[in-house]
């Protein structure tokens, strides 16, 4: 980038909101993942969609790359810039614009944590609130709707960018628009009637523009709210046990995990089911008939509910789940990188089985962690594996595992969910060639330039 | 190894069928009772093999101490009978596996107290009760009784002599040789399950309300009548031990608190449940929380005393929603001295 750029840069956010300094732009380059850093030309912070309008104006007069951020937490490299240029950290746009009741939907900037609108929610609005993902407070709505996110709603509910009710977007040419029925109503709740234009910016990792508003839909937030954690040995039965329990319709979230430690985990596939009640009497009737429903496997003594304390129950009633993150350290130096795979449900025991041998060919600890979307519709299957990020063999070996879990995944019929760039590349060589055209054809039409987070969703040829 | 001290003959001689009848979760009847109760001394298979809930009461029913329950215990492995699910039994014999871990990392002085697994009961044993006394918990020096509700009566064999030795060398290298514990399991592990199997215990086990109660006599000039009514949840494991039944009375007299009088009381006590939950009976472990927590409050009870912190985590809180606050017997002193 050159002075001239930089400074009509720095005019639009402000001398304090722009950065090339080293020191600040190496945080940028990289995240918590295995994927190697690459470095900005600069990062900027700015305060509303005009400014955002203005930076991508200069950016593509002087060809400029352009990658949004959220939070920076999706571990898998996707908001490095892989070919220099801007980040451009959205974080302040953070103001909750509008909730409402009625409608059951929050307008935020991109910029609002998962932990601000939680809270926020819970302090002015108890009655309501959103699906959370299994990430850190700090995490962006903005960037988990953007990836597809799963959370503590999705059994009830689907993936979070199904709870999306419309978008503010700045267009890579400088064009803010709206989409949804905030194009042509004063109010944000629902994509329908219209031509449904979300999709082109939901899984696109950025590559379409910037969006710099999204309208979420909320959901009544029960008083009374407990956990069920069945215990197998066999993951065969699996797809059997949340069939039914799916055919209840009466959990919140349905996940399953295992990892070798704890002892109590090592070796057992732990199905947590979580509900959610607006009375005692209400709750025993749902746990009542979720037990009823896995009564078969009662009494064969093929499977049984775990009897949990307090405090274990509370440890499994966290949204969102702090171990998720303690993963992180299971191996100290903090590195933490996962393949999620949304694939069929009826995949899931070769895919469990697939995940454990993985991590014993590469010699990694390994956790699993399998998030029900809908009713059984499908899943999100995460491979998880951890690695001391001062050891490169460490993060190599954990690379290869990564690797490994893509490739199985796509040749069970799966697909990685937010992928680094080398899964991408593995998608696409699958992919059906007239949808990657679509796909180059809709980004050049959006984008002519280029410049948005280029290197993603782009052919290796 | 280690043989269960069961006389055949004892059993085939008693005219009482206590054992069966008396049960509180079986439904049988004197006929049926009899033709059981033979089957299973003579290691044939039985519904009540099936349908136990593990409560351990027929050991105290039994007039003539000769093991009722652990027959029951030992038949349904060797059966086969898991009366948990199998993962659930799998998850229980690893989580509690020994570590170990066999040195505390501290000097255990006298009195000594064994909190077995559970560490949110070090804050129990605070205050001018327990002045002076030191403590540990883990693992290798847990009882391993609870494996009596999993039919793996084999485990126990296995890992208490191993426990015993692990605490019998702590307590020797601190010049120790009396061990207070904290839970009747333990207490009852050490004296009455070695005795029906002949393991020999070389320190001397002190039932945690035995020294209580002697604590309690030191400081009496400082304790305050509580003037309450207490239910008492007993603990399936006292049960092996009914000889320390008095003792919550005697401490009870010393605190100023009336014992509730209730129905499912002594030798009627009701199961906390969590077994019954853990084997997938759920139906059963509600019918059975609600009849004993409904007696507490028809009692008129302001406090139910806990002896076992299981029955403490899986009953305190609905207790505490009837407005009955749960304690355990530290707790209840500490109140009366002002604590």
């Amino acid at each position: 980038m050159n002075e001239e750029s930089f400074n009509a840069l720095e005019k639009i956010v402000g001398k304090d909101r722009i950065s090339s300094h080293p020191e600040e732009v190496y945080f940028y380059s990289r995240d918590g993942g295995t994927q190697d850093p690459c470095e900005p030309s600069c990062v900027m912070m700015p305060k509303s969609a005009e400014e955002v309008a203005q930076i991508l104006r200069v950016a593509n007069k002087d060809n400029i790359p352009v990658v949004p951020m959220g939070a920076g937490l999706v571990l898998s490299g996707l908001t490095r810039p892989l070919k220099g240029g801007i980040v451009l950290d959205l974080k302040r746009m953070n103001s909750i614009l509008e909730i409402d009741e009625q409608s059951r939907y929050a307008l935020v900037e991109a910029g609002v944590s998962e932990g601000q609108l939680k809270s926020y929610l819970a302090r002015h609005h108890p009655g309501l609130k959103h699906s959370l993902p299994d990430a850190p407070p700090m995490a962006t709505i903005g960037g988990n709707i953007l990836i597809h996110g799963s959370g503590h709603m999705s059994q009830a509910t689907g993936f979070h960018s199904e709870m999306l009710n419309g978008l503010e977007v700045v267009l890579p040419t400088g064009e803010i628009c709206r989409i949804g029925s905030c194009s042509a109503s004063e109010y944000w709740f629902s994509r329908a009637p219209l031509p449904d234009l979300a999709g082109l910016f939901i899984g696109w990792n950025g590559t379409t523009g910037v969006v710099t508003k999204l309208s979420i839909k909320l959901y009544p937030a029960p008083s009374h709210e407990d956990v069920m954690i069945f215990v197998t040995e066999n993951p065969d039965y699996l797809p059997d046990i949340i069939h039914k329990i799916t055919a209840t319709e009466l959990a919140e979230d349905l996940v399953i995990n295992t990892q070798p430690r704890p002892d109590w985990i090592g070796g057992f596939q732990l199905t947590s089911i979580n509900l959610t009640a607006h009375s005692e009497e209400e709750m025993k009737l749902k746990k009542r008939t979720i037990r009823k429903c896995l009564d078969e496997y009662i009494e064969k003594k093929e499977g049984g509910f775990m009897h949990l304390v307090p405090e274990m129950r509370d440890g499994f009633l966290e949204a969102p789940q702090r171990s998720v993150s303690r993963f992180a350290d299971v191996k100290k130096g903090g590195g933490f990188e996962y393949v999620g795979a949304i694939m069929p449900v009826k995949l899931l025991p070769q895919a469990y089985r697939d995940g454990i041998s993985i991590a014993e060919k590469h010699g990694t600890s390994y956790s699993i962690m399998i998030r029900i979307i809908g009713r059984a519709h499908c899943m999100m299957a995460a491979y998880a594996y951890g690695f001391n990020r001062a050891d490169d063999e460490d993060v190599q070996k954990a690379k290869r595992a990564l690797d490994d879990a893509n490739r199985s995944a796509l040749r069970l019929g799966g697909i990685p969910w937010k992928s680094e760039l080398p899964g991408q590349k593995l998608i696409i060589e699958k992919m059906d060639p007239n949808t990657f055209r679509l796909i180059t054809r809709i980004k050049n039409l959006l984008d002519p330039n280029r410049i948005m987070n280029p290197g993603n969703w782009e052919s290796m040829h | 190894m280690y043989a269960l001290n069961f006389s055949k003959d004892i059993c085939l001689a008693c005219e009482t069928l206590d054992c069966l009848l008396r049960c509180q979760y079986i439904d049988i009847d004197i006929k049926s009772a009899k033709v059981e109760k033979k089957k299973i001394i003579t290691g044939q298979d039985s519904y009540v093999l099936k349908q136990c809930t593990t409560c351990y009461a027929c050991e105290e029913y039994c007039p003539n101490r000769n093991h009722p329950f652990f027959q029951i215990v030992e038949l349904q492995e060797k059966k086969g009978y898991s009366p948990a699910p199998r993962p659930i039994t799998n998850q229980q014999i690893k989580m509690y596996a020994p570590k170990g871990d066999i040195d505390p990392g501290y000097r255990l002085t006298d009195p000594c107290i064994s909190l077995c697994l559970f560490p949110d009961m070090k804050e129990k044993v605070k205050g001018a009760l327990f002045h002076d006394t030191s403590n540990f918990l883990g693992r290798d020096f847990f009882c391993n009784l609870v494996y009596l509700h999993f039919a793996r009566m084999s485990l126990i064999k296995e890992r208490l002599p191993q426990v015993v030795k692990n605490i019998d060398d702590n307590l020797k290298k601190n010049g120790l040789n009396e061990l207070v514990c904290f839970h009747d399991e333990c207490f009852a592990g050490f004296t009455f399950w070695a005795e029906a199997y002949g393991l020999e215990v070389p320190f001397t086990p002190i039932h945690l309300y035995d020294f209580i109660l002697e604590r309690l006599e030191g400081l009496k000039s400082k304790i305050r009548s509580l003037d309450k009514t207490v239910a008492y949840q007993r603990p399936c494991s006292n049960r092996l031990i009914p000889e320390t039944r008095g003792l919550v009375d005697e401490v009870f007299q010393l605190i100023g608190v009336k014992r509730a009088d209730r129905k499912y009381d002594h030798e009627n006590a009701l199961c906390c449940g969590s077994i019954m939950v853990m084997q997938g009976r759920d139906d059963l472990a509600e019918e059975v929380q609600e009849k004993n927590i409904q007696d507490m409050v028809d009692s008129g009870a302001e406090y139910c005393l806990f002896n076992c912190p299981m029955c403490y985590y899986t009953l305190g809180e609905k207790v505490e929603k009837r407005g009955i606050i749960p304690v355990t017997m530290p707790d209840l002193c500490r109140l009366a001295l002002g604590q």
